[in-house]
């Protein structure tokens, strides 16, 4: 029933003529070379451009290797408070009706469709240190905006649905019969989470990481409003990029972007890997769902 | 029904991962967000229309309209074209496109900047052998809607591509059957059920243009009143610590993101009704 062209044989009659079929192969072929190939190649010739000492010169400079802790250090908060929150919105929605659910689901949502820039302006306008809430901070020593809290707030902000949204259809579709099967024969809360709600969306969880980090590395915008770009202290990978680019320092923004290039194909390869892991999950156990619902 | 309900009562946890849910949405989302409505309130309603409507913004809004509505209809074409190769042909490298198709999500906004400025400058790749067209992509407004196209790329063919390879092949095979020629199967059998996915798609990669800030800034030149995007408009104002300007702008931009979201929420609803039936 749930056909992948791949598996099943050809049908008389929805074959499409050889010119239209190499033809439209083609287009898809010259647009996406024009949109992602061309550019995913330039960011290594440009990064190469003057060398590889110049490159490796460029990455391990003490204010790139300032720019990849902090971007490292914000995806080590971001990533597990959002993917904490993912597991607790994912099981509330997933394993229980109460009123408002559908309205809970959009407010989750928000983030995605908000800019980024406004994103960090939001937080300049509550934390800044003209807001009453960030004066009263600065006047106990507390710099939020300007500074790394800042950064990681904002960051916070726009990866906060990614886990979420991954985990509640999965939580969905596993289903919640071994939970209770497990609460039934005397386990606790706890006892039941680690051994059996875990283990049973773990390639979910996995995948959500790996999207929420993907975009908490990668973030420009919100963070760029933010950060006020103070040199080798606030700034993260992204940002760099964007300094030494405006300091026609080409070949070190290149080399830079680079890393990040690598890391965005990384994201893409495990993305793919996961989704094959996730996927069966859902199909194995949707079917049973099906036949209870009809 | 009964049973379902009484069987969930079973599992433990529910006002805790409530409470917590509620609490981190407030406390990240909801608070945050709501600020900028609070600051809104208290510009005068003069102050409020001179920033909205002032013709700077007047022409970034147009602007980032504009060239978000040329992205997303770009990506519909060939966003469409590159789901069908996808599903319905064999051809080598066929899976490293499927998963390439997802690099603008996962690539760094600004790495996208510097880099598609870099190709379609008049120097660059692709940019020299349009230069001696007249046709000028970087610091254009052209530039921007080669940014936002590639920002909105992946949304279109990830929406329709399920669509078409959940999509029964009897109905196209009756079509022909029944004397249809291909083109006629496709405008008539086809097509209808894709409709509700491919809007949904256009509205998806539209609503992330219209945000987009990081590959514009490079690429666009923010000249004033010719390249110069809303986001972009924002962020300039805010570095004035022009902060009422800024918000008033920010709230007219988040109140058509809001639009945009319902929209297709709809969309989505109507899609997933024609694909039950």
């Amino acid at each position: 029933m749930n056909s992948k062209s791949q598996a099943e044989p050809k049908r008389p009659g929805t074959a499409d003529p050889s010119w239209v079929r190499i033809a439209l192969i083609a287009t898809a072929l010259v647009f996406l070379s024009l949109f992602l190939f061309i550019p995913v190649i330039a960011v290594f010739a440009e990064a190469l451009q003057k060398g590889i000492g110049a490159y490796f010169a460029a990455i391990v400079d003490p204010e790139a290797r300032a720019a990849i802790r902090l971007t490292l250090m914000t995806a080590a908060i971001a990533v597990p408070l959002n993917v904490t929150f993912g597991i607790a919105a994912s099981w509330v929605i997933a394993r229980f009706d109460f009123p408002g659910k559908q309205t809970l689901l959009t407010l989750i949502d928000i983030p995605f469709s908000v800019s980024p820039v406004i994103a960090g302006m939001l937080f300049v306008l509550l934390l800044g240190v003209r807001a009453p809430l960030g004066g009263w901070l600065a006047n106990h020593g507390i710099r939020i905006i300007f500074a790394e809290p800042g950064i990681v707030l904002a960051t916070i902000f726009v990866t906060f649905p990614l886990a979420a949204r991954e985990l509640i259809p999965i939580m969905q579709a596993v289903g919640s019969e071994e939970e209770e099967a497990a609460i039934v024969l005397g386990a606790g809360g706890w006892q039941m989470f680690f051994r059996v709600t875990l283990p049973n969306v773990k390639w979910g969880l996995l995948y959500g990481m790996v999207l929420c980090n993907a975009r908490a590395m990668g973030e420009f915008g919100a963070v760029s409003v933010v950060s006020g770009h103070i040199r080798g202290h606030t700034n993260t990978m992204p940002l760099y990029v964007e300094i030494l680019y405006n300091d026609y320092q080409f070949a070190a923004a290149f080399a830079v972007s680079s890393l990040l290039t690598l890391l965005a194909i990384a994201t893409l390869v495990a993305k793919y890997y996961l989704e094959r892991r996730v996927v069966p999950v859902k199909q194995e156990q949707e079917e049973p769902v099906v036949k209870v619902a009809a | 029904m009964a049973a379902r309900t009484k069987r969930k009562n079973v599992l433990p946890g529910f006002g805790l991962t409530l409470g917590f849910t509620l609490a981190y949405l407030g406390m990240v989302v909801l608070i945050p967000i709501s600020t900028i409505f609070f600051k809104t309130f208290t510009l005068s309603w003069p102050q409020f229309w001179a920033a909205v409507a002032s013709p700077r913004t007047l022409a970034a809004y147009e602007l980032s309209f504009g060239a978000s509505i040329a992205g997303a209809l770009i990506n519909s074409v060939f966003g469409f074209i590159v789901a069908w190769s996808l599903v319905r042909y064999e051809f080598p490298g066929k899976t490293l496109i499927d998963v390439m198709v997802d690099l603008p999500f996962a690539l760094p906004t600004s790495v996208a900047g510097i880099t598609l400025t870099a190709i379609y400058a008049g120097n660059g790749w692709i940019g020299r052998y349009l230069a001696p067209l007249g046709i000028k992509v970087a610091y254009a407004p052209l530039g921007v809607v080669v940014a936002l196209t590639f920002v909105g790329l992946p949304f279109v063919v990830r929406t329709v591509q399920p669509v078409l390879e959940d999509l029964d092949q009897e109905y196209e095979e009756a079509a022909a059957t029944l004397g249809a020629s291909r083109l006629q199967t496709f405008i008539l059998v086809i097509a209808p059920t894709l409709i509700p996915a491919l809007l949904t798609g256009f509205a998806l990669a539209f609503a992330r243009a219209l945000g987009e800030y990081g590959s514009v800034v490079f690429i666009s030149g923010n000249m004033p009143m010719h390249t110069e995007v809303v986001p972009l408009l924002i962020m300039s104002k805010l570095e004035q610590f022009d902060y009422a300007g800024a918000t008033a702008i920010a709230v007219v931009m988040l109140v058509a993101s809001f639009a945009i979201l319902l929209c297709i929420n709809v969309l989505q609803r109507w899609s997933s009704r024609r694909l039950a039936a």
